[in-house]
């Protein structure tokens, strides 16, 4: 992945150097590329997510899923796209339009800077020395709310209005255990940096001394994904399709887009907080870094999607007991023992 | 930088503007999201990077939220005049003018320090050890003016029945 870094280094270089651009200008286009980059890095998950959730919906639920069009019907979403791109671009007329029209491409834009922060291996991220890194993503996380909240209103729908107040009541109960929850890897690890925190789990991941933490983050990232069992936002037996149920084409399709762009930056932050990041198991050294931690992202996908299409949904107030009343008090509980176990070992080793 | 500053200025100053003298108020706490963003973009400039990701997870990311939230419980069929001027214009002038004038007059005269230093890498650490030990009185009182705020909140929404 040194590449990475290699190129960037010398784009830098060819602006400055042989172009010359003042400082500010070619830091400009240098973010822009790397925006470019993570565009085009979202893009090409979304095409594997797509096939990769029909499909194992489908094998979840003793069906073959797409198989008509290319490989195992792999090629099924780039026509899809196509299709998606042809259709009419409905704005119901009673809608407030402007917000109706941005709404789609804030959550998109939402989803992408979170990217930022994520470290592919070591140094290579877009705000690599960001001190806060951790705290960068809750706060940009915690700004997604938002734009299913502009969708839901401004479609002047019960059913998106709804659907957005869910969206709401959901992300903000579970984005307190969510960040309850990385507390504790910050203790042990000593810093909000991810790069630092991948670097502290050279040899135990913090799966192991924070698995409470673990499985409470996951399943937090799962009401912050609107995943199901918790996809109460968009139930569709009550809701139609909750606060895009007025959106179709385009903007239909950027709202899922930023949808997948999410579950992949979770899907991320879990494996450098809890799996170790890029750091290789069982000293299997030779894959390199990067590949490492793809794997470890499309196993938590793998498990989401598992989740998903296995359990039920389930009832609104069940959901808001359990954030409220299990995870946030468990999560506290952690962040003590976590603590005086950090306390305590510190006594011992120094 | 100069520049980015400038524009940064611009679009905070300009959706506060909007803000208040957009009809809908709907639009109007939009336009507060794109302020608090941009106060945080200035802290940004200004190297505190923990009191930017401060400034849009509590403003940006929570307090508008509850104020959307608020304004879509109360919501009506037309939203064209929801968020009406008063009718004291006057009143509220001579108070604005006050305000910036005594702000004006803060600032300039305020001696502010300068220093050539470095702005420091790290703000975090620095910030948790002044907290848990200078400042630690302010802080926990803080955090007890919240709770009690919590639990009054908890206490109007459940309506505590009087025991006969």
């Amino acid at each position: 992945m040194e590449i990475f870094n290699t190129i960037a280094n010398g784009l830098r270089d060819w602006l400055m150097g042989s172009l010359g651009f003042s400082a500010t200008a070619t830091e400009i286009i240098t973010t822009a590329v790397w925006t470019l980059v993570a565009i085009l890095f979202v893009m090409i998950n979304l095409i594997i997510l797509v096939w990769m959730e029909r499909k194992l919906a489908a094998y979840f639920q003793l069906r073959r899923g797409p198989n008509r069009l290319g490989p195992a019907g792999f090629l099924q979403f780039p026509v899809d796209i196509v299709k998606v791109l042809g259709k009419e671009d409905i704005i119901p007329a009673n809608a407030d339009r402007f917000i109706f029209k941005i709404a789609s491409t804030c959550a998109f834009i939402t989803s992408l800077t979170a990217f930022a922060v994520i470290p592919f291996s070591e140094g290579v991220a877009l705000l690599q020395n960001l001190n806060i890194g951790i705290f960068y993503f809750i706060a940009v996380g915690s700004t997604a709310t938002l734009s299913l909240l502009m969708g839901g209103w401004s479609s002047n729908n019960k059913y998106s209005l709804l659907g957005g107040m869910r969206t709401v009541a959901q992300m903000i109960s579970y984005e307190i255990p969510m960040v309850f929850s990385l507390l504790g890897v910050v203790m042990i690890a000593g810093s909000l940096n991810l790069t630092d925190i991948v670097n502290a789990q050279k040899n135990t991941w913090f799966v192991i001394p924070q698995l409470i933490a673990f499985i409470v983050f996951f399943i937090a990232a799962t009401a912050e994904l609107n995943r199901g069992p918790f996809d109460l936002a968009e139930g569709e037996q009550e809701l139609v399709a909750g606060y895009m149920t007025e959106y179709s084409g385009i903007r239909w399709a950027i709202y899922m887009i930023a949808e997948y762009g999410n579950l992949v930056a979770s899907s991320a932050i879990i494996s450098i907080m809890f799996l170790g990041g890029w750091n290789a198991p069982f000293g299997l050294t030779f894959i390199p870094p990067f590949l490492w931690l793809m794997l470890k992202i499309y196993l938590v996908i793998f498990v989401f999607m598992w989740i998903r299409w296995t359990l039920p949904r389930i009832r609104i107030d069940h959901l808001m007991h359990f954030g409220w009343k299990f995870l946030i008090p468990v999560s506290l509980a952690n962040i003590l023992v976590t603590g005086i176990g950090v306390y305590v070992y510190r006594m011992i080793t120094l | 930088m100069n520049f980015m500053f400038w524009l940064i200025a611009i679009i905070t100053l300009g959706s506060a503007l909007m803000m208040v003298m957009n009809k809908n108020i709907f639009h109007s706490a939009l336009f507060m999201v794109v302020t608090f963003l941009g106060v945080a973009a200035v802290y940004l400039m200004l190297y505190a990077d923990f009191m930017a990701a401060v400034q849009v997870l509590v403003y940006a990311g929570a307090i508008t939220i509850f104020i959307v939230f608020g304004i879509m419980l109360t919501q009506r069929g037309n939203m064209k005049e929801t968020n009406l001027f008063s009718n004291h214009a006057a009143l509220a002038g001579i108070v604005s003018l006050a305000l910036v004038v005594i702000n004006a007059v803060m600032v300039v005269s305020t001696n502010w320090p300068k220093t050539g230093a470095e702005p420091p890498q790290e703000t975090v650490g620095s910030i948790a050890e002044l907290m848990l030990t200078k400042y630690v009185v302010p802080f926990e009182v803080a955090a007890i003016l919240l709770l009690v705020a919590l639990i009054g909140a908890v206490i109007i929404a459940k309506e505590v029945k009087k025991t006969s």
